[in-house]
């Protein structure tokens, strides 16, 4: 049964088991065993990011395409809820509505992308989505009647997922909207990752792997490569733009700095690396430990500079402001030591 | 440039040997194909040309090759053999001239159309899926063939009869005990062997063998060989099969085309092409001494 809804593809390391089970408990109860809004908005965004960093992995880990465009789709998403909220008010309609047309929009924009761009080599094809993410960056920003430009769009969600909405306690937690509006990120997060598993190990996903490893041969076996590229990008902006609607709904506000810009694209890539490209699973790991070291390394090494007061360089070099480095130092040393990802590395046993 | 430059020697037509037609030589050199032939002709070359720069790599090659044959393709190196070969099944575009596939002309379809008519090919440098199980290279291939690579929500394992296919076909190339093993982890001859397993699993009307025993032991060749030798019984098909051992051509070939520097020089039965003095002394150097 499990293995049916993993898609035949179990995580073959009793280390990952453990891990991916104790991500999966964590993220199941997590408005229980870490009640706090900081704490339930990081589950929060690392169920997001996993969607969104497994949707790249399909791209780049299977299909083994470069693309700078994947924050560009997150943002049609997010975008789309954010106008179908404001324009058609506060209900569920406009959130089904402006997901929907947010997962066409950027589904339809890939596929021109796509036909355009894939029959170019990697390198232009990288290329080609940096810019138009770029152009698509700068027109949200100057578009501000209708965008809001940089200051982006505040709006309302059902009343249902808000915290004004309460409905009791359970186990001396509060109940109210935003639990509900987790669950729903959750739920949605993880039927969007398993419907992902599915894809990678559909007969499709065999042929993305296929293309990966030698497209020339896999042309020469009958397979048509371009429309599976271009497919496979269709898929993943398609998800991508889902993810964006989650951290639409979620955050009940977006703007170019938190869906569109560029740091978040290169987030994006160092949690498939460091989780391990071609996994699926890796997406977990990768967001997990990158969104926690996010939010919880400058606190973490706040309070070790703390505890080390009084020993020479120590407190300076873990000054709470000096977080940025620690988390490089923290990426060169995994692809240092795990090149093919945490889970490469813990499949292999070595 | 004239394909072998002035001091090539030209054949001369020698028992039953047809010579091959030159494109100054008007269609002299090569008998037409009959009406009854065309009925069974499957792969036709007409006028295949290709130039890179100043070099003609083909030089007009016309040639039909008919069900139930095998046509040995030989000639010295950089001869054009394997650039022939990428010209039938679209790796090279053409410059001139025409590939048809029972009939159609295929000559400005893609290598993914070409092989989906029933073109398939091996190739002289081995490529494969490397990272993949060789079990699932040669799925890869089934799958190809069964028009099931769009297939989104099921998952490859569900498809049960593509698996039991591809592993008949690796017991049929004695690689059925590597099935789980990755490519990269297989030597030299079983990846020769996967590489002809996997043209084997397309099941092509056409099967073009680019010297598909190069850097096999002697122990490994036979099984190729022998496979070639079965599906030769199969009269719906035509193989054909670039190769510079001329025992292997000897013993398999119904009829071999010799090609110097690019142009078609010699088309016949084996026997008479190999005692063909013009084509030894011309073509074979000293290869055909050994035969």
């Amino acid at each position: 049964m499990l293995t049916a809804i993993l898609s035949g593809d179990t995580p073959r390391s009793r280390i990952l088991t453990v891990l991916l089970l104790a991500v999966l408990v964590c993220l199941a109860a997590a408005p229980f065993l870490f009640p706090g809004v900081r704490a339930l908005e990081t589950a929060a965004t690392i169920c997001i990011f996993i969607v969104l960093v497994a949707s790249y992995d399909l791209l780049l880990g299977y299909t083994g395409i470069v693309s700078f465009a994947h924050t560009m789709f997150f943002g049609l998403g997010a975008y789309g809820v954010a106008l179908a909220s404001t324009h058609l008010g506060r209900s569920w309609g406009a959130l089904l509505v402006g997901t929907a047309s947010g997962a066409v929009a950027a589904a339809v924009l890939a596929l021109l992308i796509g036909l355009f761009s894939l029959r170019v080599r990697a390198i232009f094809f990288a290329m080609i989505t940096l810019a138009v993410a770029s152009a698509v960056a700068v027109l949200v920003s100057q578009l501000f009647e209708i965008t809001g430009g940089e200051d982006g769009l505040t709006y309302q969600i059902p009343r249902a997922l808000t915290p004004a909405f309460r409905f009791g306690e359970l186990f001396g937690v509060n109940l109210n909207g935003r639990i509900i509006n987790y669950y729903l990120v959750f739920a949605a997060s993880l039927v969007l990752f398993l419907l992902l598993l599915r894809i990678v190990n559909s007969p499709f996903g065999r042929v993305l792997q296929a293309i990966r490893e030698n497209d020339f041969r896999a042309e020469a076996i009958g397979y048509r490569v371009v429309w599976y590229r271009t497919a496979a990008t269709c898929l993943s902006a398609a998800v991508a733009a889902l993810a964006g609607s989650l951290y639409a709904i979620w955050l009940r506000y977006v703007g170019p700095d938190t869906t569109l810009s560029f740091e978040i694209m290169l987030d994006i890539l160092l949690m498939v690396v460091i989780g391990g490209m071609g996994t699926m699973y890796g997406a977990v790991l990768g967001a997990v430990i990158f969104v926690l070291a996010q939010n919880y390394l400058q606190s973490l090494m706040g309070v070790a500079a703390g505890a080390a007061e009084g020993l020479p360089v120590l407190p300076l070099l873990l000054d709470p402001n000096r977080w940025l480095m620690w988390l490089g130092i923290l990426f060169i040393l995994s692809v240092y030591f795990f090149p093919t990802g945490i889970v490469g590395r813990l499949r292999s046993g070595r | 440039m004239s394909p072998g430059g002035a001091n090539s020697p030209r054949p001369r037509p020698q028992g039953g040997v047809r010579l091959a037609a030159r494109p100054d030589a008007g269609a002299a050199g090569h008998d037409p194909p009959t009406e009854a032939a065309l009925t069974t002709t499957l792969l036709a070359t007409d006028g295949l040309t290709v130039r890179f720069g100043g070099h003609v790599a083909v030089d007009a090659v016309t040639c039909a090759f008919r069900a139930g044959e095998l046509t040995a393709i030989v000639g010295p190196n950089g001869a054009g053999k394997t650039t022939y070969f990428n010209l039938i099944s679209g790796q090279i575009a053409a410059s001139a001239g025409r590939v048809s596939l029972m009939g159609e002309d295929i000559t400005r379809l893609s290598v993914a159309e070409r092989c989906r008519r029933g073109l398939g090919r091996a190739f002289q440098l081995t490529n494969l899926f490397p990272d993949l199980t060789v079990l699932e290279n040669v799925r890869l291939v089934i799958q190809a063939r069964e028009r099931k690579g769009f297939g989104l929500l099921s998952t490859a394992a569900s498809h049960s009869g593509i698996t039991t296919a591809a592993e008949a076909v690796l017991d049929r190339v004695r690689l059925a005990d590597r099935a789980g093993s990755k490519v990269s982890e297989l030597s030299h001859g079983n990846q020769r062997k996967l590489e002809v397993a996997m043209l084997i699993a397309l099941d092509p009307r056409v099967y073009m063998f680019d010297e598909p025993t190069a850097g096999m032991s002697v122990d490994e060749a036979p099984v190729v060989l022998d496979l070639i030798a079965e599906l030769k019984h199969d009269s719906d098909r035509t193989i054909l099969l670039v190769e510079h051992k001329m025992d292997v051509i000897r013993t398999l070939a119904d009829r071999i085309i010799v090609l110097h520097n690019g142009a078609l020089a010699a088309d016949g039965p084996p026997a008479e092409v190999m005692a063909s003095d013009v084509v030894q002394e011309a073509y074979m150097g000293k290869a055909l001494e050994d035969v």
